[in-house]
């Protein structure tokens, strides 16, 4: 199979979450044996006659069935896939990249710190943790939104929020005086979340200068540096480390990320020649 | 039932103080509940109280003729709240209402302000966590100006 041929996919569903952002749910038109993936992979998705960008894959790993992924309607590819309708066909290549550690994250407390349209790669996470609640300690959600009206699967969130083995804690930047949830940036929750910093695999994810006030946040409540995982995103082309476009450092952030620890980063993480 | 004291000296603002000054905070406190809905304080009302957040949420707003009252900030358990009784003119800059049952301990401004300027070494130490607390929130309020969530 080449891996730069993508692959023809029909969407089964669009679905609107905020004023910007967009969920589709896809089937493949070339095989019945589903897709199936790891959380934090992303795939090539080709609008036909625009261009192909890179996304992470939002949906439930457990369900090979349908390949789900949620975007922001930002640049000339994502607005021309926010118009899309059911039946239309779209090219599908991947899934790519390195995966959260889901199975490093067995039998410590899980983080998960998302911000903004950073909850769609955690996703896959939330559903693999939840469907093997036994093998993991406390899960944790920290989630920052701009405003109330941007919060991301807002209904599955409060869905969730009724289990008692999960803790969700929302915050927005802005709000009126109807909203009664946390207003503040996410990296305020991080001091007083309800987690054993020294069995905690964090996995955060969002625009890289929260990753980075994240990560102090972490360090200061006692998380080592292995044990901070982010996803970096960088300019994805070819999704197999060909074309360079995507390098950083020494490192393809499509081959050898996009999850890396902080560990493995450190070194490369907010330099600015990067 | 829990002293004020041993509430207090377990709060990580209070933990390591002097006991002698945690003797002088404590007989400036009380405790105190705000029902949900409750104002704390207002906007230009005199500021003379510090609060302590034991249970509850506590919105930090600001009033505007054309929106309404608009969230800044949320503080919730273990938060300190309102330093305008240390600064002249001592005047609240901002609303804090209680948006659920919210209980505080108060300590008087007036108090903790003549005993800071009697007592140097509880000043300097007050001032000091007071200043942990001042980087954090304009640390906070930094990133919450970035507005990163929003289009590039």
């Amino acid at each position: 199979m080449d891996v730069m041929v993508p692959n023809t996919f029909k969407v089964q569903k669009f679905i609107k979450e905020t004023h910007d952002t967009f969920t589709i749910e896809l089937k493949s038109l070339e095989t019945k044996n589903g897709f199936t993936f790891e959380p934090g992979q992303f795939n090539m998705i080709y609008i036909f006659g625009i261009g192909e960008i890179p996304i992470s894959i939002s949906g439930d790993p457990n369900k090979s069935g349908i390949l789900v992924h949620t975007t922001r309607a930002v640049g000339t590819v994502t607005k021309e896939m926010a118009k899309l309708k059911k039946d239309d066909i779209v090219g599908i290549r991947g899934p790519f990249g390195r995966p959260w550690p889901i199975k490093e994250a067995i039998g410590s407390d899980v983080l998960l710190v998302a911000g903004g349209i950073g909850l769609a790669p955690l996703r896959p996470v939330i559903y693999h943790l939840l469907s093997n609640r036994e093998y993991y300690g406390r899960i944790i959600l920290l989630y920052g939104a701009r405003t109330p009206q941007d919060i991301l699967y807002r209904k599955e969130l409060e869905k969730l929020r009724s289990r008692l083995d999960i803790d969700i804690i929302v915050t927005v930047d802005r709000a009126v005086k109807n909203w009664t949830g946390n207003v503040g940036v996410v990296t305020t929750l991080i001091p007083r979340a309800p987690f054993d910093p020294i069995n905690t695999i964090a996995m955060i994810c969002g625009p890289e200068i929260m990753m980075r006030y994240t990560i102090v946040e972490l360090l200061k409540r006692g998380l080592s540096k292995e044990n901070i995982y982010v996803s970096m995103e960088r300019n994805m082309k070819c999704g197999v480390g060909f074309c360079g476009h995507c390098q950083y450092g020494t490192e393809f952030i499509c081959k050898d990320g996009p999850v890396f620890s902080f560990k493995e980063i450190e070194h490369l993480f907010g330099k600015r020649e990067i | 039932m829990e002293t004020l004291e041993k509430i207090l000296v377990n709060h990580p603002f209070v933990q390591g103080l002097a006991p002698e000054h945690v003797q002088l905070i404590v007989g400036c406190a009380k405790n105190v509940v705000f029902e949900p809905g409750k104002y704390l304080f207002r906007e230009n009302e005199q500021a003379n109280s510090f609060y302590i957040i034991r249970t509850g949420k506590v919105a930090i707003e600001v009033y505007s003729p054309e929106v309404g009252s608009i969230i800044i900030q949320t503080l919730g358990e273990g938060d300190i709240l309102g330093w305008s009784w240390l600064i002249p003119p001592y005047q609240w800059r901002f609303d804090a209402r209680a948006v659920e049952l919210t209980r505080v301990i108060e300590l008087d401004g007036t108090c903790l302000r003549n005993k800071c300027e009697n007592d140097p070494a509880l000043g300097y130490e007050f001032m000091k966590r007071l200043a942990n607390v001042f980087e954090q929130r304009l640390d906070a309020m930094r990133i919450q100006l970035l507005d990163l969530y929003g289009k590039k």
